[in-house]
């Protein structure tokens, strides 16, 4: 039974909290792409400059003395979203929407978002320096450990309180988008501009409002998930840069421009990181008994060494890129 | 047209000769031949985007192959591998990867007998987590003795001049690969294949030790040309020194360098590069008139990136040392694409300027961004508002900013570069 509350903890929550992770980012991903058309990379940099907004705003709130049951950096991510969706916005404006007028491509304006990326990067290097950070300065992260009302068991479900903070918020965050996506006019109008822009807007959904309504979206959610990966592990410039990739890959598997394929993507890939680095001996040693005499239980049976874990993100990618280069979610429509 | 050709690369050589002038002989000479190899592999980006319109974002991993290509060709020989089982245990391996590979041959022509659809997708992967775990089977036990009996399998001794060359022939059968299996995706999609090709390159060469050593580096890898501590034999004082070897280094850069360009320019002049051309503006007109589009993707594909391998060679080569821990996508992707975009995507001596001048702008910007701070320290104290802290750590993440600032304003201002493509028509 340890065994199996071990694979629990290493798989299960582990691959829920990256897979939250892994969804919000991929949401962002996939609605900038389903509107506007083009591979947003500096996302992944607006997640870290979000953490880095909550940051701040936790460091004011902290030195007015003002103390809360929850961690300080929760308490202001409301705060910190709105501030993010207005960076998000003046980002459109100074660099995207200058080229959208233009008439550029789709591929120009995804070198410019390299340049965007580059310059956030440069901007939080400057005043943050390389160094990490961390939102519990002096505490510690709460732990929950939930004993199971077994006999012979001795390992307790464990798991931080930013952990659970993050999968509920994620949760209420996929609620959120699920309800303004089908039931608001605005979220009509978003999912018809995704699918024909020209029709969307012959038949009056004003696109300049929708495409700004995106980039709040996108931007509060960086944000959210910046923050949350932040207090789950801790705050440094290369942050999201780092899992970019893995983003994209999440947003490309569930299917570029559908909302929920994304998320679907986002866990999916969470989970197959946690799983191809588990080590599966674990699981058989309880049977160690009923096993043939000639079976040797190996000390190591992990599908990928550790090192590889982000690695698997990228190679189920290009596998779905090769076999089925629409997404898992074919036939789905946002 | 010409004036600005003139205009241009002699404004560069001032640029060149001011650096000098400032920061002193030997550190320019080295921004030079570290420039020179930048330019090479701008131009093999720019076979890839600008003749053809190719969305390579994996720079960094024909980067990275180049390198260890050069380290195994050219590294002396390590005697401890070659005496111990090793290379048995590494044929052993071979074979397996063999076994495997025709497993999964087979399993992809399972049709023949009359297996299709779910089943035969079933059988396909069922063959490659077969091949794995044989392949897996064999691998784990060689890397983990070579690791602990002889430390890594050292290179072949053989001349450095050869081990650039095999850079880009070993870059160019990755890129085959690469090609083979992404270049029917979309421009968006090309890209995230790429990238996320390159990343699981990087992955591996950074982990197999007995490969490459990972992150215990590789060093000092041999010159093609005597060294600085040669010179010093010979009697020179060590700036001297310095200025003959990195010279020396840089005449051999841009004689490959002038005769790549050379060789891509006839091409892009001749009857090749108009068919290039005419598959990137068109590239469904193209199929039409008889071209096979994706054959000639394929070639410009293979060639970019066996450009980009010497470059990663000469690179390596140069600082003497292999690190793949120190390959970050914006220092080697990145980086790369500012400069085609700057100097101008389709024109070879766009892609040549580009490269000289982004190199010379990116390392630049550290001192600048040094002394800009430390007049800004100086004023804030004047003003009673205190120094700033850590000015030489920040200074140096300033010329990431100013590279995202370069590129942003090219895009705006300049989005067909310093040198635009120019095609030459005859009505």
């Amino acid at each position: 039974m340890n065994d199996f509350i071990f694979f629990f903890n290493q798989v299960v929550i582990g691959g829920a909290v990256l897979g939250s992770i892994y969804a919000l980012g991929a949401v962002g991903i996939t609605l900038i792409f389903g509107i506007l058309r083009f591979a947003h990379f500096a996302h992944g940099d607006m997640m870290t400059m979000g953490g880095f907004v909550a940051f701040l705003l936790a460091g004011i709130v902290a030195a007015t003395g003002i103390a809360f049951p929850l961690p300080t950096g929760f308490v202001v991510l409301p705060f910190a979203m709105v501030i993010a969706a207005v960076l998000a916005l003046g980002i459109d404006k100074g660099f995207y929407a200058p080229l959208r007028a233009r008439g550029a491509r789709p591929v120009t304006l995804l070198i410019a978002s390299i340049g965007v990326t580059m310059m956030i990067q440069g901007v939080i290097r400057l005043f943050f320096g390389s160094s990490s950070y961390s939102f519990f300065e002096g505490g510690s992260k709460k732990l929950y450990r939930i004993d199971l009302p077994f006999e012979g068991v001795t390992r307790p479900i464990s798991f931080t309180e930013p952990q659970l903070l993050l999968v509920i918020l994620t949760a209420v965050a996929v609620i959120a988008l699920h309800l303004f996506l089908t039931r608001s006019r605005l979220g009509k109008g978003m999912r018809a501009m995704a699918d024909n822009a020209d029709l969307a807007r012959v038949s009056g959904i004003n696109t300049k409002l929708v495409v700004r309504v995106t980039w709040v979206i996108a931007g509060a959610l960086a944000c959210l998930a910046g923050t949350m990966l932040a207090l789950d592990v801790s705050l440094k410039p290369d942050l999201a840069f780092n899992i970019v990739l893995p983003i994209f890959a999440a947003a490309i598997v569930g299917g570029l421009g559908h909302a929920y394929g994304a998320i679907a993507g986002g866990f999916l890939l969470g989970f197959a990181e946690t799983m191809a680095v588990f080590n599966w001996a674990v699981l058989l040693r309880p049977f160690r008994d009923a096993l043939p005499e000639w079976f040797e239980i190996p000390s190591s049976l992990a599908l990928v060494q550790s090192e590889y874990k982000l690695t698997v993100a990228f190679i189920i990618l290009v596998v779905v890129l090769l076999v089925r280069p629409t997404g898992i979610f074919k036939g789905a429509s946002t | 047209m010409t004036m600005r050709y003139v205009g241009l690369f002699s404004g560069l050589f001032v640029l060149i000769v001011v650096v000098g002038l400032f920061m002193g002989a030997p550190f320019t000479v080295r921004l030079m031949v570290e420039a020179f190899a930048f330019a090479l592999i701008a131009m093999g980006l720019n076979i890839q985007w600008g003749f053809g319109g190719l969305f390579n974002f994996g720079i960094l991993g024909m980067l990275m192959v180049g390198g260890f290509a050069m380290v195994f060709i050219a590294f002396p020989v390590n005697e401890a591998f070659w005496a111990s089982d090793g290379p048995a245990m590494l044929g052993m391996t071979l074979f397996a990867a063999a076994i495997g590979a025709v497993l999964i041959v087979l399993a992809h022509n399972v049709q023949r007998i009359g297996i299709i659809g779910k089943w035969r997708g079933a059988v396909i992967v069922l063959a490659w987590f077969v091949a794995y775990v044989i392949f897996r089977s064999q691998m784990d036990p060689a890397a983990s003795y070579i690791t602990s009996e002889a430390g890594w399998i050292g290179g072949l001794g053989l001349p450095v001049l050869l081990g650039w060359a095999f850079g880009g022939v070993l870059a160019a059968a990755i890129g085959f690969f690469v090609g083979k299996i992404s270049l029917g995706l979309r421009t968006d999609y090309l890209a995230i294949a790429t990238i996320g090709i390159a990343e699981i390159l990087r992955a591996v060469i950074k982990n197999v030790d007995w490969l490459t050593r990972g992150t215990l580096t590789v060093s000092p890898i041999p010159w093609p040309v005597p060294n600085p501590q040669a010179f010093q034999a010979m009697g020179h004082d060590p700036s001297m020194s310095f200025v003959l070897a990195r010279s020396g280094f840089l005449v051999l850069v841009v004689a490959v360098v002038a005769i790549a360009l050379f060789l891509i320019h006839r091409a892009y002049n001749g009857p090749w590069g108009r068919m290039m051309r005419a598959i990137r503006d068109n590239h469904i007109a193209a199929g039409s008139m008889g071209k096979d589009v994706t054959k000639r993707q394929l070639e410009l594909f293979v060639f970019g990136s066996a450009l980009m391998g010497i470059g990663g060679a000469i690179l390596t080569s140069f600082v003497g040392i292999y690190d793949p821990s120190s390959y970050q996508p914006i220092n080697h992707t990145f980086i790369i694409w500012v400069m085609l975009i700057v100097g101008g995507s389709g024109n070879n001596f766009g892609a040549l300027i580009g490269g000289l001048f982004i190199y010379i702008v990116w390392v630049l910007s550290e001192p600048m961004a040094q002394a800009l701070f430390l007049n800004l320290s100086d004023f804030s104290q004047g003003m009673g508002w205190g120094e700033i802290p850590d000015i030489s750590a920040r200074a140096i993440q300033m010329r990431v900013f100013v590279l995202g600032l370069v590129i942003t304003i090219a895009l705006r201002f300049a989005p067909k570069g310093l040198l635009p493509e120019f095609v030459r028509r005859h009505d």
